[in-house]
């Protein structure tokens, strides 16, 4: 069994890992070639030397190992503060206990719900739109006859994939708003400006409409890579026997990357909790907490920006990894069942 | 893509009326659609050359109004600005190649089965659960700063460097070299560290190549980090960005309750120089796409068959 991984660029924290995404075509039924088992009976000085080369692979892995205790793990346990009154100098383990107060605080705040809720909206119709439209656009992309046209569309909607949301939010609150671009050509067009970065009726709008801007390029990238990996002996099969153009997109290129699609679709489940942080925090303002909100930013602006609140915004950030590790469980385990998917 | 091009070519002499007309809809509507994709870089770049007149009185569309190099002029003067570039530049070389030594030391014995390396169950339970869970913001923030390293680069550097799922493209590249490279070079006395450095590593450029660029545009991209660790002397560019605008629109709303402040007027950038500058931070990536596009292409799809 065969599989080809695309894993996308990755988060600046492993934690909040993007998608790993994935898979294509089964055409050789291959078994995975069996480890060689170590001869028994080895002699005494075999075992030595092999000790010490067990122990060279160990070194290797020292420096990552390291690196991720102190920078994941021990965070990890400094989670124990969500359920302390956490002060500097008594640290994570002196600082009194108070139980789950900061959680059924923040469960009665209708700002926490808001916030939640906001996270899951935005997240969805990210993943809602990036998938379809990529997909469609790919098909279309895939139908230029002209090599260099079709070349230059997809570098274009690929530029803003690598690009920083410090950068391309700005550029986006300018261009939306109230003196901005957008608003120009609406007045060109007769229509009376609008307040699109203060108004809750655009701003999620606005968010899921960027964000699909930003990372299409890439899905495109990927799906259109899946297209030329499509076997061409089916096409030419299926134009002997007389299909026209739609009906091969319809029943080869679409079936063809369709397992592809399917298993992208299940990984993003497990990114159902990352709305966006770095992109919220650069577009939104005061005026659009109550729909542009969400876990990520809350637990910054009480946790970091408010003096002495560590303990209730890592009690946000808690609740937030947990759901968060549920979903992601759940669809890795889904895509591993139905897929064969691995991680390692 | 070759594919394509070469299914498309016999057909060309008999393309049919309305399949014709599809293509030349289909292209246009394409074409339309990628510009439109472009069109807020061509407005920041009309922005940062037109005069502050036009800019203020929201006048610019794509072209330049009132065409002036006058942002660019003050541009090149900010001392700020230049030092912020080098630092994200000095990131950008340390962090990535600090993440790409560790992953790629990490990697080599991770590639092996169970049986070669006995401890790979361990370390991979280990990763899995960093991809999985996290501490979250505040407690990496209380560890980092515990550990002394607020306004020091390694904050930047040392917490993002071992990425599991840049290790995990590199694993999967590893581990379809085919065992007979190795094996021959084991039996001829190389140890681990010179299998990896002079047999496996040169034929895993085209996997190293994407995990550098994948590394390489995250340090120069991130800037929230940069926001809660440095001090403002030592931003680098894209938290300087984030932070000059930042600033920028809070004086501009002290502006509008003090409508007429002559000493909080001269504090503000103006847009175009605002403009100016992001367009400049632009810039450094824009030579990458075309490797980008290859590597990636070739680096993930082929680079991470699984066998």
């Amino acid at each position: 069994m065969e599989e080809i991984i695309i894993s996308p660029e990755t988060e600046e924290t492993a934690g909040n890992a993007e998608t790993e995404e994935v898979v294509e075509n089964a055409e050789t039924e291959e078994t995975a070639p069996l480890l060689e088992e170590r001869p028994e009976g080895q002699s005494p000085k075999r075992k030595k030397a092999n000790f010490k080369e067990q122990l060279v692979l160990h070194s290797m892995l020292l420096p990552g190992v390291v690196l991720v205790v102190i920078f994941m793990i021990v965070p990890m346990i400094g989670l124990v503060m969500a359920f302390e009154k956490y002060n500097v100098v008594q640290g994570f383990f002196g600082s009194p206990w108070v139980g789950f107060r900061h959680f059924s605080n923040l469960f009665n705040r209708p700002d926490f719900w808001q916030a939640t809720r906001n996270t899951f909206i935005i997240a969805f119709w990210k993943i809602v739109f990036t998938s379809t439209l990529s997909i469609l656009l790919a098909l279309l992309i895939n139908e230029i006859n002209l090599h260099l046209i079709k070349k230059t569309v997809q570098t274009v909607l690929f530029l803003p994939y690598f690009l920083s949301w410090a950068l391309l939010g700005n550029i986006m609150v300018d261009l939306f708003s109230y003196s901005g671009a957008i608003n120009y050509f609406l007045e060109m067009l007769g229509i009376d400006p609008v307040y699109f970065i203060t108004s809750n009726r655009w701003f999620r709008i606005i968010i899921v409409g960027t964000d699909v801007w930003k990372t299409i390029g890439y899905q495109i990238v990927v799906f259109l890579a899946a297209i030329t990996n499509i076997d061409p002996a089916l096409y030419e099969a299926a134009k002997i026997d007389g299909a026209n153009h739609t009906q091969l997109v319809l029943h080869i290129t679409l079936p063809g990357i369709m397992s592809m699609v399917v298993l992208m679709s299940i990984l993003n489940i497990g990114n159902i909790m990352n709305a966006g942080f770095d992109q919220i925090l650069v577009m939104y303002n005061p005026s659009v907490y109550e729909t542009g909100d969400i876990l990520d930013t809350m637990a910054y602006r009480i946790g970091l920006l408010q003096v002495g609140q560590y303990s209730v915004g890592t009690a946000i950030g808690f609740f937030k990894s947990v759901i968060s590790a549920a979903f992601f469980s759940v669809s890795y385990f889904i895509a591993y069942k139905t897929k064969g998917y691995k991680i390692f | 893509m070759e594919n394509a091009t070469v299914k498309n070519r016999p057909m060309r002499m008999k393309i049919s009326g309305p399949r014709r007309a599809f293509l030349i809809l289909n292209t246009t509507f394409l074409i339309l659609f990628a510009l439109l994709c472009l069109a807020p870089f061509l407005n920041l770049l009309a922005t940062s050359l037109s005069s502050d007149e036009a800019v203020n009185a929201g006048k610019v569309g794509l072209i330049p109004v009132g065409f002036t190099a006058n942002a660019y002029k003050v541009l090149v003067t900010k001392i700020a600005f230049f030092r912020a570039f080098g630092m994200s530049v000095l990131r950008v070389v340390l962090g990535t190649a600090v993440s790409v030594g560790v992953i790629t030391l990490g990697a080599y014995p991770l590639s092996k089965g169970n049986d070669a390396f006995r401890g790979r169950m361990f370390y991979t339970v280990l990763f899995i659960i960093t991809m999985f869970f996290s501490g979250g913001l505040v407690p990496t923030y209380i560890v980092i700063t515990k550990l002394g390293l607020s306004d020091n680069i390694l904050a930047l550097i040392l917490p993002t460097a071992m990425n599991a799922w840049n290790m995990v493209l590199l694993i999967n590249f590893f581990r379809q070299i085919p065992k007979d490279l190795t094996e021959a070079a084991t039996l001829d006395g190389a140890g681990h560290y010179r299998i990896l450095f002079q047999i496996v590593l040169p034929v895993s450029l085209p996997a190293l190549a994407t995990v550098i660029l994948f590394t390489g545009v995250q340090h120069w991209n991130n800037w929230f980090d940069g926001l809660i660790y440095m001090s403002p002397d030592n931003f680098p560019l894209q938290t300087y960005i984030y932070n000059m605008i930042n600033e920028a629109n809070i004086l501009r709303q002290q502006l509008v309750t003090n409508p007429g402040d002559a000493a909080l007027l001269a504090q503000i950038p103006t847009k175009t120089l605002e403009s100016a500058q992001i367009f400049i931070a632009i810039l450094p990536v824009i030579p990458l796409y075309p490797f980008a596009q290859k590597f990636f292409i070739k680096g993930l799809v082929l680079g991470s068959v699984k066998e």
